[in-house]
């Protein structure tokens, strides 16, 4: 207890310095910026914000990074509310009540109810992170490259078995990410793999132009190849912000639901926001109705609360296997790999020892990311409702522009230029295909992660496969593994699985 | 034999024929044995395993009912073509193209040719509209990335600012 006293003191120490507290506003703001406009989900605003941190210091760029996660969730939500869309995949149960809400005028106490459940929940997650961290670093030290590879095993399978789709697909989405991860030097031979002796081919591809052209031009194109659909805005009618007294009585359980699976479901390998935002609202469903509530579905507030604080806290405590094990949990984490490696960091369990600024910091800074959101969101939200308003036709030749002008300022180089057309029309087949490219950016980032602890492995082993199953922990991981496949197999959760995802 | 799922059947061919491409690459470099593995023997594996899931994925678009048929439906060429049109002409405004001695344009250049091209790939098309966006979007990219930022860019065309 007094040691977590210590390292928070010392992470705001860092956090509280006039120069990281600006790098945090100006991350929360920029991130609400993007998140809020519709289409853009936090994969592309991290990627197209990314190079905005590239000349500062580690530890600045990391709170920016993570200052602008946050905002382009909170934006996310205010799409989901205001228009009718969701701005991120987590945001799609808010759309139900929450619009219902905008459509009776009660924009203002869904919005103050996501944002104040977000800012509980995120306060929450933070703790969780910053208690959790340590003892799992300990155990992290305890890992060979054998429990190592099972560990991103289960991270695969976790992070397919929690998201939507087809099963089947998404694995080989994973197969695939890891396979063009693969792509570039080998840095046990030297050799150069699959670069068709193109130079900028031999370091690889980069996971920004992939993250873009996937996740940024992809959707683009398939956005636009609908018609423009009539978007109703609601912006003269977020009068009142702040919700009722009632408002407020039936809020707090929700909240506290919401942060509670919130946190257990971020922790898993798959790092469910997602899953988290539909157990939410699943549960509040569940329970009974105050009499003279409004039911579920019409713009019951809970509907907001709820899966809003479960998703933010999800988002905090997925941190935590990044941080600790160096592994990410989803597509967003995967990116903050790549931010930390152009910042000179290997992410994993050493970063809190030979790092403790940094580590600590970050964590503070999340806290105060949080705070700075919710005095950000509720007084500007007209400021974001005006951006609402701006039509598809301008924004989308903007989108292109910061796409382009972040690609190519990665590495002063106008071949990544080329790689992210490329990737832009992967991402519009990928889209138009039905396969989830989230899968994708994961396996991408684990692949040489990987190779290289099933190399260390099998060479330990003498090329003994069964290392990895003779290794209590080993075993243990891969076991889980094998049950979550087993689980989603059987033919009772299955459908269950099937019916979770579909939207209402 | 009638397939059943289109959207399947294809993402099964594609990840066949890509795991299939790999796996051949692989065989190209050392691949060595488990306990000494070569750069060839982690891409083969997973191209193999790939090829193998896309095979699974369709047969089962061959095999189980879809109620739709699963259609890819009309591809989108036009707002595909604009798009990354735009990006690529964005690429060769700031890179250039020597091989057939174009000299790169710069950045305001730049954004100009992108706001236009990538604007055709809209609905509608007002090239009195599309021209104040972009002048909005390049005095704004100057003022963030290259004075606030310092990101490096060339800015005007090499032959005017030489």
């Amino acid at each position: 207890m007094m040691d977590l006293i210590n390292n928070l003191s010392l992470g705001f120490g860092v956090a509280f310095t006039a120069q990281n507290l600006m790098y945090a506003f100006i991350g929360c703001l920029l991130g609400t910026l993007i998140g809020v406009l519709p289409g853009v989900g936090p994969v592309a605003t991290i990627a197209m914000l990314l190079p905005a941190t590239y000349a500062l210091p580690p530890v600045a760029a990391l709170i920016m990074l993570a200052g602008i996660y946050y905002g382009a969730q909170y934006g996310g939500s205010t799409t989901a509310i205001l228009v009718n869309l969701p701005g991120e995949s987590s945001s799609v149960v808010t759309v139900i009540d929450g619009y219902q809400m905008a459509r009776q005028g009660r924009a203002g106490p869904a919005l103050a109810a996501a944002g104040l459940g977000s800012f509980f929940a995120g306060c929450v997650g933070t703790l969780i992170l910053a208690a959790f961290a340590a003892p799992l670093t300990e155990v992290a030290f305890k890992f060979g490259p054998a429990e190592y590879f099972s560990l991103m095993v289960l991270g695969l399978i976790g992070a397919v078995v929690l998201a939507s789709g087809s099963l089947l697909k998404a694995v080989a989405m994973i197969v695939l990410g890891l396979l063009l991860g693969l792509v570039g030097t080998d840095v046990n031979s030297g050799v150069a793999r699959f670069s068709f002796d193109i130079p900028e081919l031999t370091d690889g591809i980069g996971f920004i132009t992939i993250a873009m052209g996937v996740f940024g031009y992809g959707e683009i194109i398939a956005n636009l190849s609908h018609p423009e659909d009539k978007r109703e805005v609601f912006t003269g009618k977020v009068k009142n912000i702040y919700p009722t007294g009632r408002d407020l009585k039936l809020m707090l359980p929700a909240v506290l639901r919401g942060t509670t699976i919130g946190s257990i479901l971020g922790i898993l390998p798959g790092g469910g926001a997602l899953l988290a935002a539909f157990a939410a609202y699943t549960i509040e469903k569940k329970t009974k109705l105050k009499p003279g509530e409004v039911p579920f579905g019409k713009g019951n507030i809970r509907g907001v609360a709820a899966p809003e604080s479960a998703n933010n806290a999800g988002s905090q405590t997925s941190f935590i296997p990044l941080l600790t094990l160096g592994i990410p949990p989803n597509a967003v984490m995967a990116l903050m790999v790549g931010a930390m490696t152009i910042h000179n960091i290997q992410p994993g369990p050493q970063v809190m020892t030979s790092n403790p600024e940094l580590f600590w910091g970050l964590i503070a800074s999340m806290w105060l990311g949080n705070l700075m959101l919710v005095v950000l969101n509720l007084p500007l939200i007209g400021m974001w409702i005006k951006l609402l308003t701006i039509p598809y036709r301008w924004l989308f030749p903007a989108i292109v522009l910061f796409c382009a002008i972040g690609v190519y300022s990665t590495n002063n180089n106008t071949w990544d230029i080329w790689m992210v057309a490329a990737f832009g029309v992967i991402g519009y087949t990928f889209i138009k295909l039905g396969v989830e490219p989230a899968p994708l950016l994961l396996g991408f980032i684990l692949g040489p992660m990987m190779e290289e602890n099933l190399r260390r492995a099998l060479l330990l082993s003498r090329g003994d496969w069964s290392v990895f199953v003779t290794r209590p922990l080993s075993a243990g991981l891969l076991a889980a593994a094998a049950l979550l496949v087993i689980i989603v197999m059987l033919p009772a959760i299955k459908s269950k699985r099937e019916e979770a995802f579909v939207e209402e | 034999m009638k397939i059943k799922s289109q959207k399947d059947f294809f993402s099964g061919l594609m990840f066949t024929a890509v795991g299939v491409a790999f796996a051949w690459g692989a065989a190209g470099y050392n691949v060595g044995t488990g306990a000494r593995m070569g750069p060839g023997y982690f891409p083969m594996m997973l191209g193999i395993v790939l090829a193998f899931l896309g095979g699974l994925i369709m047969f089962k678009a061959l095999v189980v009912e879809t109620e739709s048929g699963d259609k890819i439906g009309k591809w989108a060429w036009k707002p595909m073509l604009f798009i990354i049109g735009a990006n690529l002409l964005f690429g060769i405004m700031i890179g250039g193209l020597p091989s057939i001695g174009l000299p790169p344009m710069g950045l305001v250049a730049g954004i100009f040719a992108l706001t236009i091209v990538a604007s055709l790939a809209g609905e509608r098309f007002k090239l009195k509209e599309v021209l104040i966006l972009a002048t909005i979007l390049a005095v704004g990219s100057y003022l963030a990335f290259v004075m606030l930022l310092k990101l490096q860019f060339p800015v005007w065309p090499t032959f005017i600012a030489g």
